[in-house]
C-alpha cells in the first residue's frame, strides 16, 4: 500500500498545510503505510509539482495539469481521486477549507468514513482527533481499507523542500460533470504572513469596538512581522472579515506568539489558538478565562495599552 | 421547491463538556442539549427562502435518539413545516448520516438540501459534502451567501484566503457558515403553532441503512491543560519579558 497527499497549492508552491500534511504523511510511512506520493492537480502548476518532488520522502509526484483543475471544484478532484483511491491506504488532504470541502466527498465515494483534522499518528490504522473544540481529544482507530484524513497544520512540521528528485508522473484529467462552476473570488490582499503559518499572531476581540480601531493592531503587526487575527465575537460583529476568525469554526492557529486582546476567551476562541508557545492576553477584566492560558496578561484598557506596547517596540529597536 | 434541512442535536454550545473518569467519552448525563448553532442557521435560510416565496415547504430532518424530537420542534417553532425522525440511539458517523439522508431525499425529493458546515460535538465537516456526493449532486459549502436563481444556486463561500462564489446546478446540497444570517427567537405562539406540526418518525431498517460505525474510538481524555502565567503592569515590561524571558521576539 501506499500514501497519497492531495495538494493544494498556489501554483508555483505547495501550500503551507500541505507541507504539514506531507510530514503527517512521512509518519505515516514510517508506521509502515508504503511510500509517499502527492497529487498536484491545478491549472500552470508544474512549479509545485516540482517543488514537492524534493521533499525529502516523497517517492512520486502525480502531476494532473488542466485547465479545469485551475480552481478545483470537490466534485472535479473527487473525480480524479476516486480511481485511484484502491491503490492507496492512506488519503491525506490538509484540514483547510480546501481539504475540508474536498475529502469528504471523495470518503463518500468510497465508502470510507472519514477522520477528520488529525493531530498525532498512533500506528498506521489509530489517529488522535480533537473533538468539542479541542476540549477533549479522541483516539479513533479506522477499519476502513483506505483512510481518508485531514490534517491539522500546526501539529505536523512542515517538511522542506530539499536534496529530494522523485519522478513526476502526469495524470490525465478526470474530466468534469458539471455541476459546481467557478464564479470568482475576493481574496484579502495582505501584506502580512498568512494567519495559518505566521510566527506571530495578533487578534482582536469584541473589546476592540470597531473595525477601525484594528488599526491599532496592524501598528503592533507591522511591528513583529505579525498577522492579525479576530475572535468569533468580533467577525460576528462585522468588525473584520470571517478569514481573520481563530477558533473552532475558523482558522486553528499555533504560533510562538499569540496576543489576544480585547478577547475573554470562549471555549470556542481557545480552541482555535491555545496550542501556540507563548499567549498574551490584554484585557480590561482581570476575571476574563483568557486570562487563565495566557503565559502574560496585562489587566487594563487596551486603548491606553497598545499604544504603551507600540512605543515599547520601538524604543527596544531603537536601543 | 421543496428545501430539507438536516439538523443536530448536541451539547449546548456554552456548556463546557467534561470528559468522563472512564475514559468512554464526554458525560452528557443531565447536561443541557440544543440544536447545533450551524443547523440553526440552515434552518433560519430555509425559513427564509420560504417567507421569499423561493421555497415552498421547508422538511426538517433529524437523526438521534427519542429527544432530538425537541430540536426539531425548536425548528418547527423557527417556521419548518414538518419534520422526519429517524430514531435511533446507536452513536452515527457522518457517513451513515449521509446515507440516512440520501434515503430521506430520495423519498422527499427536494430541490435543495441545507446542512450546517459543521456540529460542535464531534467537529468532523463532513455531512454535507457526504450528501452531495452520494447523491451525485453539486455541492457548496461554508455559504455566507446564498442566491436561487432558476436552476441555479449562486453560493458564496468562506475560505482561507477570504470569500469565493460559486454556481451550482439544482438539485445542490448547501452547508451554511456563520455570517449567512442571524437565526430568529422563535416566538411563543409559533411555539404553541409547532406543537401541532408534523414529526413523522423512521427508522435505519426502514430506509434500509446500515448505519454500523466504521471507527472505534479507543479513549477520550482532557487535553493537557495550560496553566495561567503571570501578569505584569505595564507594556515595557511584557515587552521586556517577551524578549529576555520567553525569547519569541
Amino acid at each position: 500500500m501506499a500514501v497519497l497527499v492531495v495538494a493544494e497549492h498556489g501554483g508555483h508552491a505547495l501550500a503551507p498545510a500541505t507541507l504539514s500534511t506531507i510530514s503527517c504523511a512521512a509518519e505515516l510511512r514510517e508506521a509502515g503505510a508504503g511510500d509517499v506520493t502527492v497529487l498536484v492537480a491545478g491549472a500552470d502548476c508544474r512549479g509545485a509539482a516540482e517543488e514537492a518532488a524534493t521533499i525529502d520522502g516523497v517517492a512520486k509526484v502525480l502531476l494532473a495539469d488542466d485547465g479545469i483543475y485551475e480552481n478545483p471544484s470537490a466534485e472535479a478532484l473527487a473525480a480524479l481521486v476516486q480511481p485511484l483511491a484502491s491503490q492507496y491506504g492512506h488519503i491525506l488532504y490538509p484540514a483547510s477549507t480546501f481539504g475540508k470541502n474536498a475529502a469528504p466527498r471523495l470518503s463518500a465515494l468510497i465508502d470510507s468514513q472519514q477522520i477528520s483534522d488529525i493531530q498525532a499518528v498512533v500506528d498506521a490504522d489509530t489517529f488522535v482527533r480533537p473533538i468539542y473544540a479541542g476540549n477533549a481529544l479522541a483516539t479513533v482507530k479506522s477499519s476502513d481499507a483506505v483512510k481518508v484524513i485531514t490534517v491539522r497544520g500546526t501539529a505536523f512540521e512542515k517538511a522542506a523542500p530539499g536534496g529530494g528528485a522523485a519522478p513526476i508522473e502526469d495524470l490525465a484529467a478526470a474530466g468534469d460533470d458539471g455541476l459546481s462552476k467557478f464564479v470568482g473570488a475576493e481574496l484579502s490582499s495582505s501584506e502580512r504572513p498568512e494567519l495559518t503559518s505566521a510566527r506571530v499572531v495578533i487578534s482582536g476581540g469584541r473589546g476592540m469596538q470597531s473595525g477601525d480601531n484594528f488599526a491599532l493592531l496592524e501598528e503592533i503587526a507591522d511591528r513583529l512581522g505579525a498577522a492579525v487575527g479576530a475572535s468569533r465575537a468580533a467577525v460576528d460583529s462585522g468588525f473584520v472579515p470571517n478569514d481573520f476568525q481563530v477558533g473552532q469554526t475558523g482558522k486553528i492557529v499555533a504560533p510562538e506568539l499569540y496576543i489576544a486582546v480585547g478577547i475573554s476567551g470562549a471555549i470556542q476562541h481557545l480552541a482555535g489558538m491555545k496550542d501556540s508557545k507563548v499567549i498574551v492576553a490584554i484585557n480590561k477584566d482581570e476575571e476574563a478565562p483568557i486570562f487563565q492560558v495566557a503565559d502574560y496578561g496585562i489587566v487594563g484598557d487596551l486603548f491606553q495599552i497598545l499604544p504603551e506596547l507600540k512605543a515599547a517596540l520601538d524604543a527596544r529597536k531603537k536601543g | 421547491m421543496k428545501v430539507l434541512v438536516a439538523v443536530k442535536r448536541v451539547i449546548d454550545a456554552n456548556i463546557k463538556v467534561r470528559v468522563r473518569q472512564d475514559g468512554s467519552g464526554v458525560e452528557t448525563a443531565n447536561v443541557k442539549m440544543a440544536m447545533n448553532p450551524f443547523c440553526e442557521i440552515a434552518v433560519e435560510q430555509a425559513v427564509r427562502l420560504a417567507e421569499a416565496g423561493t421555497a415552498d415547504e421547508v422538511v426538517l430532518v433529524s437523526a438521534g435518539p427519542q429527544q432530538a424530537q425537541e430540536t426539531l420542534r425548536t425548528g418547527l417553532a423557527m417556521g419548518a413545516d414538518r419534520a422526519i425522525h429517524i430514531v435511533t440511539d446507536q452513536p452515527l458517523e457522518p457517513l451513515a448520516v449521509a446515507k440516512l439522508l440520501r434515503a430521506v431525499v430520495e423519498r422527499e425529493q427536494p430541490g435543495l438540501v441545507l446542512l450546517g458546515k459543521q456540529a460542535i460535538d464531534d467537529d468532523c465537516n463532513q455531512t454535507g459534502q457526504m450528501l452531495a456526493a452520494l447523491l451525485g449532486w453539486a455541492q457548496g459549502t461554508f455559504a455566507s451567501k446564498i442566491a436561487i436563481e432558476g436552476e441555479t444556486a449562486s453560493v458564496t463561500r468562506e475560505v482561507d484566503g477570504g470569500l469565493e462564489t460559486v454556481a451550482l446546478k439544482m438539485p445542490a446540497v448547501v452547508t451554511v457558515d456563520l455570517r449567512l444570517n442571524e437565526p430568529r427567537y422563535a416566538s411563543l405562539p409559533n411555539i404553541m403553532k409547532a406543537k401541532k406540526k408534523a414529526i413523522d418518525p423512521l427508522t435505519a431498517d426502514e430506509l434500509g441503512v446500515d448505519i454500523a460505525p466504521r471507527l472505534q474510538v479507543l479513549r477520550v481524555e482532557e487535553p493537557p491543560g495550560r496553566e495561567a502565567g503571570i501578569k505584569v503592569e505595564t507594556a515595557a515590561e511584557l515587552v521586556d519579558k517577551l524578549v529576555n524571558e520567553a525569547g519569541v521576539i
